[in-house]
């Protein structure tokens, strides 16, 4: 038997070291060396997590369930992993808009709705009330067992003591009060709470070494190691079964864990209270999200051999699971090592029960109870004096009524199966929230109307499906309820809703809740409005990152509010000195005199409205706000003008993107431009040397005969005749080149007088073969003409025409052979024109050459014959002429058979499209 | 800072857990076999677990570490 008085001093002296821990703390807070300023701590307030349920019950998991426990902490690892995403935005959230619990949070989202607000606390309040009976039963229970030592009684064999005999109530009443001494201490406008953050930090630290030091004993010191008890567990096929077990739910269970687990660690209350509202530096995050998964492997280490060694040691179905933590030194008689599991037990509890308390009682206070005294007109709230005496009552009236209804809880229906399953229950109902506050983070369009209908539809799922069959298991409601469904409706069956069966009933309810939650928020939010307030929060919610870090720039508040009013608003709430403080450091930040201020500007109506939003949530103080500035409202024509701005903004950015747009498309026509203009720069330079090259050849064959006629008095009179007959030729051809350069250059500069009218094309062709009749008689050329009799007339210039037919039937003529020579010019009419072939029996050209003959100074007979049979420029003229018609000139030729000049003018109406 | 941001690292490595700890990945693992004498189930969990763990602190401190300036106080920045 241990004595009793030794299990109380231990549980009395570890509360006592923990009020010694918080008073250190807070003192030292207030001296400005702050102990919590760390991510260590911040890492070990977090393990809050893990609770009396925890510490007894994981093992009692791994005992029935093998690896059934872990999903429970591999949720919150794989949740950290995300922290630096989703909690980092939800601390600046926070912080930027003053939010002091999970409830204001999702309140402030959807446009400060007291509604939302309400709700959430409600909900918050339902489930987590049976969470804390729990640890108060796990409180009493390990008492009861401890006090029987060395004998090993079941808490079920013990029966329900007298109230003022049982340990829950004392610890109860010991946890009222350290909540209300460090959670209320004083009206806050940050909300922090150094010295009981200081507390649950010590509180991790003793259940993590509580439970490692039972571990060891338990695996090396009765037990020879991790692989001696695997190995003893190995020889027993019960046990063994649990090596591959991942829980008695499956592994579709195992995933449902894994979720609500990960829900849990973000939104639980107690969670939402030291990762969010107690966080001191955002970067502590980055550290923490992987200290505290570490945390959770360093208390899960022993559960499995803790949870064998327990099955080994106690006959089947002497000692429940759940007390093996503590059965297992009790029955090796080690005394201190159980009272060491006891004081973890304990510790894991009353962390848990304090946090979660004081989260709960500023939630009940700011968007429970006071929108509903500000609401009564009668009380004249808003004129009275100082109010913070009045806000710390209610918190503290709130903290006593959480635990008092807490414990009563547990005192009337501790045994009963409802409250065994509440943790998991409660997760469940937490999960609700995640539509709403990660919809609301991510998503612009998430209303108010949406977040009610899917918060409200998802937890009436929870209750239908969860806190419903949990009260048949407990007895308060009758069996037929499960198996038939109510009114003997099979379809309406809680575990079988619908008619889906195979699931397990946690999977099961999350499946529907969701569907219902999930489901109403999108389709109401997609169907309802928002309002101003509403859109702003949201912009304010989801841009979090997109926006300095001092907030509030939208311009709400507008109107005349007299900064005496507001200060004495703030005052009422927060006290005198914090006010003042608060407002001298504004007033410093912005190089205001406050003495001097009389009207106060919108930033400072907001910065008031977010002041007050620390100490009783940001509904409320949007109300008391609203007393105070005159004129408050948004007018219609405020909203228009700030949406006008933002549709100004957006417009302005969109004209740029479509300036930086064109400016893109110039900068390319302009790159194409140059890279055309540096080809034509290249293409002068060839014609201008080509040119210089095509004059100089009978200039010096002028030259050099002129010189020989100069020093050569005595040359014959045929001889000079010869020479003189030279120079006039090669004159006549110089003139001949310098004409067709002109010319040339004139149509490529587009200043060519073109003399345009319809021309008789048959007509033109006997006019150009009269004219060329000499040159085919000089050399022997036979030339035929195959010339329809009536022709449409064409389009263009006659003499010019003209010029290309001559170039053609002279190049003709100089291609043929000599004797032999045979020209054939047709004239063919087509739909949109005429063509006009001329043809000899020359030698033809080759593919290659047929495209090139059309540009300057290209010459192929040359090749042939060694010497230039033309100035190189004939046809590169008739191309541009035939091309300025409208029209197209080519060759067909295989070499040896003759060429084909030709080319094809449209008629008098244009044609589309004009040069090949 | 070269290759992706924290932020896409991060992701990655959730993706890495949700897989490590999926009911497929368990199901591979639960096997009557023991590794060292611990049961292969408990041997891949804690392993797995822990191998994440160290993978996050990395990926958080190599942000730090490229990110020299995301250490000082807010606010101290002069004008440079």
């Amino acid at each position: 038997m241990m004595q009793p008085w030794l299990i109380v001093t231990a549980a009395f002296g570890y509360l006592c070291l923990l009020f010694a821990v918080a008073y250190w703390a807070d003192k030292r807070a207030d001296a400005g060396r702050s102990v919590v300023a760390s991510p260590y701590i911040y890492a070990l307030s977090i393990a809050v997590y893990c609770t009396a349920w925890t510490f007894y019950g994981s093992v009692g998991r791994a005992a029935a369930g093998g690896a059934d426990f872990l999903p429970i902490y591999l949720g919150p690892t794989l949740a950290a992993v995300l922290w630096w995403h989703v909690l980092r935005k939800m601390l600046r959230i926070s912080k930027n808009n003053r939010i002091t619990s999970i409830a204001d949070f999702v309140a402030s989202r959807y446009g400060k709705s007291h509604l939302l607000g309400g709700l959430v606390t409600i909900v918050a309040v339902i489930v987590i009330m049976p969470y804390i009976a729990l640890q108060l039963k796990g409180v009493s229970t390990s008492f009861n067992v401890l006090l029987r030592y060395p004998d090993i009684v079941m808490p079920s064999a013990v029966g329900r003591q007298p109230i003022f005999e049982d340990t829950a109530l004392y610890v109860a009443a010991l946890m009222a009060a350290f909540a209300m001494l460090y959670g209320t201490r004083h009206i806050d406008v940050t909300e922090r709470h150094e010295g009981m953050v200081a507390a649950i930090a010590f509180e991790s630290t003793v259940k993590l070494i509580a439970f490692l030091c039972l571990g060891a004993f338990v695996t090396f010191v009765m037990f020879d190691g991790f692989d001696d008890i695997f190995a003893r567990a190995a020889e027993r096929p019960d046990v063994k079964r649990l090596f591959t077990s991942v829980g008695t739910s499956g592994l579709g269970g195992w995933v449902t864990l894994t979720l609500l687990s990960m829900a849990a660690i973000l939104f639980l209350p107690r969670q939402f209270q030291v990762a969010v509202v107690e966080n001191v530096d955002e970067r502590h995050l980055e550290k923490a999200a992987w200290l505290f998964p570490l945390y959770l492997v360093a208390i899960n280490i022993f559960v499995v051999p803790l949870a064998i060694a327990g099955l080994l040691t106690f006959a089947p179905d002497t000692v429940d699971g759940d007390m093996f933590v503590l059965a297992l030194p009790i029955s090796e008689r080690q005394g201190w090592l159980a009272l060491i599991a006891f004081i973890g037990g304990l510790s894991a509890a009353t962390g848990m029960v304090i946090v979660e308390t004081i989260a709960l009682s500023t939630m009940v206070c700011n968007d429970l109870v006071m929108p509903i005294l500000l609401r009564i007109r009668a009380l004249r709230l808003t004129e009275r004096g100082d109010l913070t005496r009045m806000l710390l009552v209610i918190r503290r009236c709130s903290i006593v009524f959480v635990l008092f209804l807490g414990y009563l809880y547990f005192h009337f229906i501790g045994g009963s199966y409802a409250l065994v399953s509440i943790g998991l229950l409660s997760f469940a109902a937490v999960a609700q929230l995640a539509p709403a506050i990660i919809g609301g983070m991510y998503w612009k369009g998430g209303t108010r109307i949406g977040a009610l209908g899917g918060l409200s539809a998802g937890f009436l799922m929870w209750i239908y499906t969860l806190l419903l069959p949990s009260f048949v298991r407990s007895g308060w409601l009758p069996h037929s309820f499960l198996s038939d469904g109510p009114w003997g409706i099979a379809l309406l069956r809680p575990e079988a809703l619908f008619g889906l069966e195979g699931m397990d009933n946690l999977s099961h309810a999350l499946f529907w809740s969701m569907i219902a939650n999930v489901g109403l928020y999108v389709g109401l939010s997609l169907a309802t409005g928002q309002t101003l307030t509403e859109r702003i929060q949201a912009t304010r919610f989801v841009e979090i990152f997109q926006q300095p870090d001092t907030g509030d720039r939208t311009r709400l508040w507008r109107g005349s509010a007299s900064f005496k009013d507001l200060y004495s608003l703030v005052a009422r709430f927060i006290g005198k000195p914090h006010a003042e403080q608060s407002f001298a450091s504004y007033a410093a930040d912005h190089g205001i005199d406050l003495a001097k201020l009389v009207r106060a500007d919108a930033e400072l109506v907001n910065f008031t409205e977010r002041l007050l939003a620390g100490a009783i949530g940001a509904a409320s103080a949007r109300v008391m706000v609203a007393s105070v500035v005159k004129g408050e409202n948004v007018s219609i024509d405020e909203v228009m003008k700030i949406l006008d701005e933002a549709s100004q903004v957006i417009e302005y950015s969109r004209q740029l993107e479509e300036k930086s747009r064109a400016l893109e498309a110039a900068s390319a026509e302009l790159r194409a431009a140059n890279l055309r203009l540096r080809e034509l720069d290249r293409l002068k330079d060839d014609f201008l040397a080509t040119v210089t090259h095509e004059l100089r050849t009978p200039l010096t064959s002028i030259r050099s005969f002129s010189e020989i006629l100069h020093d050569n008095p005595n040359l014959s009179v045929e001889q000079r005749r010869e020479f003189l007959a030279i120079v006039i030729k090669e004159s006549e051809r110089l003139t001949r080149l310098i004409n067709q350069v002109l010319d040339l250059a004139r149509i490529e500069a587009g200043r060519f007088d073109w003399q345009i009218g319809a021309v008789d094309v048959r007509e033109l062709v006997l006019e150009a073969m009269a004219a060329t009749k000499q040159l085919f008689r000089e050399r022997n050329v036979t030339i035929q003409a195959d010339l329809p009799p009536e022709l449409p007339p064409v389009h263009a210039d006659r003499d010019r025409l003209m010029q290309v037919v001559i170039n053609l039937l002279s190049n003709a003529v100089k291609f043929s052979p000599a004797g032999t020579g045979l020209v054939n010019v047709t004239i063919r009419e087509w739909r949109h024109g005429l063509e006009v072939r001329v043809a000899d029996n020359g030698p033809g050209i080759s593919r290659e050459n047929q495209q090139i003959i059309f540009e300057k100074f290209r010459q192929v007979g040359d090749l042939m014959t060694g010497k230039p049979a033309g100035s190189g420029l004939g046809l590169a003229i008739s191309r541009r002429i035939v091309e300025h018609f409208g029209g197209r000139i080519w060759v067909e030729s295989e070499p040896g058979q003759g060429a084909t000049f030709a080319f094809l003018i449209p008629f008098a109406e244009p044609l589309p499209a004009a040069a090949s | 800072m070269r290759g992706s941001g924290v932020g896409d690292r991060l992701i990655a490595l959730f993706l890495l857990g949700v897989l490590l700890f999926s009911p497929p990945a368990l199901a591979i693992f639960s096997v009557d076999a023991t590794v060292s004498g611990i049961p292969v189930l408990y041997a891949y969990l804690f392993a797995a677990w822990i191998g994440l763990i160290a993978l996050l602190a990395f990926v958080l401190r190599s942000r730090r570490a490229d990110l020299p300036g995301a250490d000082r106080t807010p606010g101290g920045g002069n004008a440079s």
